[in-house]
């Protein structure tokens, strides 16, 4: 089971990257929404699967019985999953804010900070 | 414990400066001057048991393991060079208070002033390499600040990084080198040291070691061709020139090769290096002298080709050489010290320091003129004054038969020659001849002014005449501690007949003569200067320029200012350090069997999942972008439910959701190009840094499956969750409970993300959006403010 989810976690990265590879701003940001799952799914995985039986304890019992899902990888994949969301909030405004003030959502006209033939800081004193 | 507290002494001092100046003005100098008084004071008392050859030690541990520690000693060398480094201190801190009266920063510069001489006096007691080289650098530094101290002048903000790139520089070198020798000896300790020379010297690493330390001294000491930083340093206020670039910090290099001198010393290299670089130094240093007109230039090229002539005495290593290089520096730092002080009273009281504008001050300032003639008289080397008993012993220890000896003598007599008139023409050419009228209306200067250059000069006229006195409890006590061995130092100021006396008349003859004819020399030098071309000042110019242009071309090839250049880079090197490592050490994991257990329903939504992927990436408009970007992700929310996690799920589903709708609704006022725009070579090689990066992550995460799997924490979780925290959903207890703080983080960004959203879309900016009304008085506020 962990194999085929391997290779998916692979397929979710190397479209992110392809994505996040662009010059179009608006792809970039595709990339970066399926770069959170690539990245949640890799740490699901390796705390390894188990099916269907959640981590909650039986009103009976103290601890979890043997053969439930890990809660320590859901734990931390939560508060990713809201982390990813809000950064994805940010630069879907980031990107929309740029395109209206820039009027392109290329990158590579994108210069404000680091212009083209940007000249010589001052060499004397 | 009191010497730890003498050391501190200064820097707290520096702390109470400023606050001090503002309540009590220029005469907080009478209160400051106290901690180099009370530490001068205290070094003396040890003056008696130094005297009879014992060293005063201590110190604390500091890292035992590497053998470091905060330590310092005190024999006859470092003694002397205290009692220099706090009884000249007090005498400028004082002169300062005179000199900066009325500066508004004047509280600062007593406190760059009181830092200085802290840090000078550790470099002259440290025992142990870190903290000699620690204070090594704070006085580079603190000398950086009191150069740059009139910061708004172009001409001081260079000299200032001028110096601190060659001496800072320099000061590298020489850690380069205590750590050399400290793995040809294993002894971080200069005390120890000094006694393992052999050890050292017989090591192959011996000539490394002593280069580097010698670019160490040489920086510092302003040697030819390092010396451009000393004569621009004169920028600085004149009680600095005085303090720093006469007395003390110049001198940190001479004091370091006359303390490792048992250690470096005695060897063909040492011999002809030191000698060489140093009568260079003197012979350079007094020509530049001589052409300038400028008081402190003509004195600061003079002090230049001083350092140069105590370098070469310290290498000719002869015993008369070591007691002629430890008169000098103390004659030295007593007459130079003065006769700045004097300069810069010139400057304060008539306006100008040029000694062509300036004449007839001798009834205008009595006082500063004696001092002035006192300090002259010992630094052009004249009976009865200690200069003469240096300038005897100097002919006495070069004085011999062969070639070498005559070179040499040769060099010391021109450069003593030319020092003479020198001295003479900053102390008699001011004061004496036809009153001249000057910028200011000159007068002498108040008690704080001309206190510091009588004391000194004095001190030059008294240590001569009471010569044995000095000699039993400062020469001596120094010249054994770098001997390393018991030396009597025994010149008196009485002449003999003899080579040294007759060399000496020649110097002073010869000095006359040009004092005589000291404008003719003048334009004869700058003639014969100017002929020689531009010097290192130059180059040091070019090569700061040359730097900058450097460091500009290699920031345009790193930071080209293209997104997809950055991002690229970083994910060659992801895929690089995923995948390179396991093959070279065979880590890669185990072919995996093909998956029998797999349920239908399983293989159905992992489709989906993929098939979503792949339809973000080749979707031909927004929307199905948009749509498949959301299938993929509701896709993963069934994967995360049907494996036992829906709490995930639940999040999962309602984020895409959210991120769906946003999406649309931003992207329909955005133009996504209908399809990828990249030339086919570039999605080529851009799906290869794809591909790299996905199968390494594939293989890691095979990998980490493969191996065993350590679950102590969720047994943690487990075992407590209900028991101590008294939640089912175990999942939620981590969350709320064990990692709460962690959430509460969380929560913090998502409220700053939001805040900054606000913000994004609140603020206007830029010309395209500013509305004429923006800028409208009458307008209601509130809507794009």
């Amino acid at each position: 089971m962990e194999t085929l989810f391997a290779v998916l976690v692979g397929i979710l990265f190397s479209a992110a990257i392809y994505l996040m590879l662009s010059k179009q701003s608006v792809r970039v940001l595709l990339g970066i929404a399926l770069l959170g799952n690539a990245v949640n799914l890799l740490l699901f995985t390796s705390g390894r699967l188990t099916r269907e039986v959640p981590p909650i304890i039986a009103a009976r019992l103290d601890v979890l019985p043997g053969n439930t899902a890990n809660p320590l990888p859901q734990a931390l994949i939560l508060t990713a999953i809201v982390i990813s969301f809000s950064f994805f909030a940010f630069l879907l405004v980031l990107t929309y804010r740029a395109f209206q003030e820039l009027g392109t959502d290329n990158t590579d006209e994108m210069r404000l900070a680091e212009p083209k033939n940007e000249p010589l800081p001052p060499t004397g004193y | 414990m009191i010497t730890l507290f003498c050391l501190l002494l200064p820097f707290l001092a520096a702390v109470v400066a400023s606050p001090l100046t503002r309540k009590f003005g220029h005469n907080a100098a009478w209160f400051l001057a106290l901690a180099p008084a009370c530490s001068f004071l205290y070094f003396a008392s040890h003056l008696p048991e130094i005297a009879n050859g014992e060293v005063v030690t201590g110190g604390y541990a500091w890292v035992p393991s590497l053998n470091l520690s905060f330590s310092w000693f005190i024999d006859g060398l470092s003694l002397t060079f205290a009692l220099l480094i706090t009884g000249i201190g007090t005498l400028i801190v004082l002169y300062a208070g005179g000199y900066m009266k009325g500066h508004p920063q004047q509280g600062r510069f007593f406190a760059f002033i009181l830092l200085f001489m802290g840090s000078m006096l550790g470099v002259v007691v440290s025992d142990s390499f870190l903290m000699l080289f620690v204070y090594w650098e704070l006085t580079s530094i603190t000398s950086f600040l009191l150069i740059g101290f009139d910061h708004t002048r172009e001409a001081a903000r260079r000299s200032a990084l001028q110096a601190l790139v060659i001496t800072g520089g320099g000061g590298l070198l020489l850690l380069a080198g205590l750590l050399f020798l400290w793995n040809i000896s294993g002894i971080t300790q200069l005390s120890l040291l000094i006694h393992g020379g052999d050890l050292v010297r017989e090591s192959p690493f011996y000539l490394a070691a002593l280069l580097l330390i010698l670019g160490g001294c040489f920086t510092k000491s302003a040697q030819f061709p390092f010396h451009a930083w000393l004569p621009n340093a004169m920028e600085a206020p004149t009680p600095v020139s005085a303090y720093l670039h006469s007395a003390t910090m110049v001198k940190a290099g001479v004091y370091l090769l006359l303390r490792l001198n048992p250690v470096l010393g005695q060897t063909p290299a040492w011999e002809i290096l030191l000698p060489f670089f140093g009568g260079i130094t003197l012979i350079v240093g007094t020509f530049l002298s001589l052409r300038q007109t400028d008081l402190k230039l003509m004195l600061a090229y003079t002090t230049m080709a001083s350092l140069g002539l105590l370098v070469m005495l310290t290498g000719f290593d002869t015993q008369h050489a070591i007691s002629a290089a430890v008169l000098y520096l103390v004659a030295h730092s007593l007459f130079k010290g003065a006769l700045f002080m004097v300069a810069g009273i010139v400057d304060h009281e008539a306006g100008t320091r040029d000694v062509t504008r300036l004449g007839g001050l001798r009834s205008a300032m009595p006082i500063t003129f004696g001092a002035a003639l006192l300090a002259a008289l010992s630094m052009g080397g004249l009976p009865l004054f200690f200069g003469f008993l240096a300038k005897e012993e100097i002919y006495y220890a070069l004085a011999g038969g062969n070639l070498r000896a005559m070179l040499f003598t040769a060099v010391a007599v021109i450069g003593n020659a030319l020092m003479f008139a020198i001295a003479f023409a900053v102390a008699l050419k001011p004061f004496l001849g036809k009153p001249v009228k000057t910028p200011k209306h000159a007068h002498e200067g108040p008690v704080l002014l001309w206190l510091g250059p009588v004391v000194l000069a004095g001190l030059g006229l008294f240590a001569g005449l009471f010569s044995s006195t000095a000699h039993r409890f400062i020469s001596s006590p120094m010249a054994s501690a770098i001997e390393d061995k018991p030396v009597q130092v025994t010149m008196s100021t009485v002449p003999h007949l003899g080579m040294p006396l007759l060399l000496s008349i020649i110097t002073v003859a010869l000095g006359a003569l040009v004092f005589w004819r000291l404008a003719q020399a003048r334009v004869l030098m700058s003639r014969f200067i100017d002929a020689l071309g531009p010097g290192p000042d130059r180059a040091f110019d070019a090569f700061i320029a040359g730097l900058v242009k450097f460091s500009s071309a290699v920031t345009r090839i790193v930071q080209p200012g293209r997104m997809d250049v950055y991002v690229t880079a970083t994910f060659v090197l992801v895929a690089v350090t995923l995948l390179v490592p396991p093959i070279v050490y065979g880590e890669l994991p185990a072919l995996p069997a093909w998956p029998v257990d797999v349920m239908l329903h399983e293989w159905v939504f992992l489709a989906i999942a993929a098939i979503g992927v792949v339809a973000v990436l080749t979707a031909s408009n927004r929307l199905t972008a948009i749509v498949a970007l959301g299938i993929q992700g509701f896709a993963v929310a069934v994967l995360f439910l049907l494996f036992g996690a829906p709490d995930l799920s639940f999040t999962q589903f309602m984020v895409e959701t959210l991120s769906v709708v946003i999406l649309a609704l931003v992207m329909t006022r955005l133009r996504l190009m209908p399809s990828d725009h990249r030339p086919v070579l570039q999605k080529l090689g851009d799906g290869a840094v794809a591909v790299a990066c996905g199968l390494g992550f594939m293989l890691l995460l095979l990998k980490a499956t493969q191996g065993t799997f350590n679950n102590s924490l969720t047994e943690f979780f487990n075992a407590y969750s209900k028991v101590i925290a008294h939640g089912a959903n175990v999942v939620n207890v981590i969350i709320v409970d064990f990692r709460g703080t962690d959430t509460l983080g969380e929560i913090a960004v998502v409220m700053i993300t939001g805040l900054a959203i606000l913000a994004l879309i609140r603020i206007r900016t830029g010309s395209t959006t500013l509305k004429p009304r923006d800028n409208d008085p009458d307008a209601p506020e509130g809507e794009g403010a």
